[in-house]
């Protein structure tokens, strides 16, 4: 049995089990695929952030991703494809005491979302964003997401992708955001701290956690699920501090990973405050 | 800094009237998008937020405005957003998510002629049909329609109460005439403005089932980070809110959203009545249209015709008890709004052959005249 896995009685208990609805167990995702280890490093990383637990919202898009909201025992929301970070941006304005975790999939976040991405991260909201991103559209079976390689094998680019991707890091630090960094689901420990890091940290923070999804795009494009997690391991390099702009993801080289830019600045709500309430 | 309630007597425009009447009812978020002729309920809303403890915020468009409204809404804020036509069709998949996740907020329309970008600076009322139906799926919703700014002020604050009652999105179909018209406004004193506020919920945490009704077919609403660790979601849910995409769970949520307001129609239906007593000839109409209306009525019965007004301060649920207990007693129905016919629709639907109904409308651009209404009432009787 895992370290992990305690044995109280009969029963197991998981070092999360409070952090997730266990009547809504099993889960939707596919075995092989790397959301739920992206979501276990997360609820990790809020746990052992101290935060009061009621005062963390967690805020999802749609896409298999977007189904995090509804396995975690917070206070959380399962909105509309790509609203995830406005409806995010109202919960937390409205109550700036409320940590708010945005928890959503690439193409949620950066195709049909990603109008609300750059914005928020301009004005500076304090929300923290992970983003699962597994290159595709998984939930609606594997098309082509805004993040897909150039070339990849998708059910909308048969023949290959002829568009580029987004280099989410680039757009993110572009945008104006306080805390970027990017990991694997591979780098679990790495991730954490990471997630852990932008959660206390004032200013919209965002975190890309490459993911497998071994079903839909990994299956097209041949690559076994092992596969995925040996290129995670061999194909990357940490390169804490590196310039946004050597983050392309491209099959010909190395993918970097690590954290590029933790900054600190106002946000939103603070100069609100200090322009249109001075006195108090 | 001026107070919430800025009780005495103004002349304002409709659009200013609507946002004093939103902070009167408690209205604390504004998440909003400029569009003619709604910008100017955002501007004044900026402008006075953050002097009674609230906060606006302009979005990158109506999209991302309606999903903060959610938001805020949720943290526990009376929340708000105004926008026109191309606004308001941008909103309607979360308008669907508000319904469905029994949200409350208010959306105001001031209606512009349509489609498309049409006529940004002109009024229309033809929207009706869009609020009824402009999200996807089954479901009913609250939609009012003030007839001038000091009925916008009263009818923003009861938008918000309503729509606090039964958990629920509660639009506001104003229009251009009426947003950027200036007339006399009254505020009363706190005292006589009636605030209602959602229903929060007591007891053990563990046993709260946020969607299951408790009083006006509604369940209680905590807010985020009231510790109760609420789900939310628009997909199809059970009385824990939880997902579940069976038939039955879909008859259930569906039937409970719809019924809510089905149950409740005597308290959310209000219209006005103009010599109805002895009318033969009934008109039927809202927002500006009801000024048109009003005056077409004494111009008729001037020229010994026997019209009346039932005017529309709810437009959905729609009245339609009220016509059809009209239907097949009066000689006739006339329907005026500033479209083809919308609401007109539904009058001949309730008339059920017994009454002929007819349509004095068009497509939008200016007001109906009272004369032209009057005419067709000669050419029809
Ligand atoms: C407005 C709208 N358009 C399309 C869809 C269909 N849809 C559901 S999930 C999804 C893509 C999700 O992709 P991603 O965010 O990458 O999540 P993943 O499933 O890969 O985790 C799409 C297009 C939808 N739900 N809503
Ligand atoms: S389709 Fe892909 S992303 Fe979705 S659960 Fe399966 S493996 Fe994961
Ligand atoms: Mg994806």
């Amino acid at each position: 049995m895992a370290d992990h896995l305690k044995k109280a009685g009969n029963k197991q208990v998981h070092p999360l089990d409070d952090m997730v609805r266990r009547d809504r167990m099993p889960h939707i995702w596919c075995p092989g695929c790397g959301i739920g280890t992206v979501f276990s490093a997360c609820l990790t990383a809020i746990k052992s952030s101290g935060i009061d637990l009621d005062k963390v919202v967690m805020v999802s898009g749609i896409g298999c991703s977007g189904r995090a909201a509804g396995y975690t025992n917070l206070d959380s929301f399962h909105t509309t494809h790509g609203r995830a970070i406005p409806f995010a941006t109202g919960v937390k304005l409205a109550n700036p005491e409320l940590k708010v975790i945005v928890f959503s999939g690439d193409g949620d976040l950066f195709a049909i979302g990603g109008n609300h991405f750059i914005h928020a991260a301009r004005r500076n909201i304090d929300i923290t964003v992970v983003c699962v991103n597994n290159l595709n559209y998984g939930m609606t079976g594997g098309q082509a997401a805004a993040t897909t390689p150039e070339g990849s094998l998708t059910t909308t680019t048969p023949l290959g992708n002829p568009e580029r991707p987004f280099n989410l890091p680039l757009l993110a630090y572009a945008a104006g955001a306080a805390y970027v960094a990017r990991w694997t689901m591979l780098h679990i420990q790495d991730l954490t701290e990471s997630i852990k890091e932008a959660m206390v940290k004032p200013g919209f923070a965002f975190i890309e956690a490459l993911s497998p999804c071994p079903v839909n795009y990994g299956r097209r494009n041949k690559e076994k699920p092992l596969d995925t997690l040996t290129m995670y391991r061999d194909k990357t390099i940490i390169k804490n501090g590196a310039s946004p702009l050597e983050l392309d993801v491209d099959s010909r080289k190395s993918i970097i990973l690590g954290k590029f830019v933790d900054i600190q600045k106002p946000t939103f709500f603070e100069l609100y405050e200090k322009i249109y309430r001075p006195a108090e | 800094m001026k107070p919430a309630l800025l009780t005495g007597k103004h002349y304002i425009t409709g659009d200013v009237a609507c946002a004093e009447g939103a902070l009167a009812a408690g209205c604390r978020f504004f998440g909003g998008y400029p569009i003619t002729p709604a910008t100017e309920i955002a501007e004044h809303m900026a402008e006075r937020l953050p002097g009674v403890g609230g906060l606006f915020i302009q979005m990158e468009d109506e999209i991302a405005a309606m999903a903060s409204v959610l938001g805020a809404s949720w943290a526990g804020k009376k929340s708000m957003t105004a926008t026109s036509g191309p606004g308001f069709s941008l909103m309607m998949e979360n308008i669907g998510l508000g319904v469905s996740t029994e949200t409350p907020c208010v959306v105001v329309n001031v209606q512009r002629g349509g489609p498309s970008t049409g006529l940004p600076t002109q009024v229309a009322q033809g929207d009706m049909m869009q609020a009824r139906w402009g999200s996807h799926g089954h479901y009913a919703i609250i939609a009012l329609s003030p007839s001038s700014p000091q009925e916008l002020f009263y009818q923003t604050i009861r938008a918000f109460n309503l729509s606090e009652k039964y958990r629920t999105p509660v639009l506001i179909m104003t229009d251009e005439v009426i947003g950027h018209m200036s007339e006399r406004v009254e505020i009363p004193e706190a005292g006589k403005i009636e605030v209602f506020s959602r229903n929060k919920p007591r007891g053990r945490r563990d046993r709260f089932r946020l969607f299951s009704p408790v009083e006006n077919g509604v369940a209680p609403m905590p807010a985020a980070g009231d510790g109760y660790r609420i789900h939310v979601t628009g997909l199809t849910h059970d009385e824990r809110g939880y997902p579940d995409l069976t038939v039955d769970a879909q008859a259930n949520m569906v039937g409970r959203i719809v019924g809510k307001i089905q149950n409740h129609l005597d308290d959310i239906i209000q219209t006005e009545s103009y010599r109805m007593q002895d009318a033969e000839i009934v008109l039927i109409s809202y927002g500006v249209s009801g000024r048109t209306a009003l005056a077409a009525v004494d111009m008729a019965r001037s020229q010994g015709i026997k019209a009346g007004l039932l005017r529309l301060l709810t437009v959905w649920p729609f009245p339609e008890a009220m016509i059809r207990s009209l239907a097949g007693r009066v000689k006739g129905f006339v329907t005026v709004e500033i479209n083809l016919g919308q609401i007109h629709l539904e009058v001949e639907r309730c008339a059920a052959g017994r009454t002929p109904a007819f349509l004095v409308g068009h497509a939008g651009g200016t007001l109906i005249s009272p004369q032209r209404v009057v005419e067709r009432i000669k050419e029809a009787f």
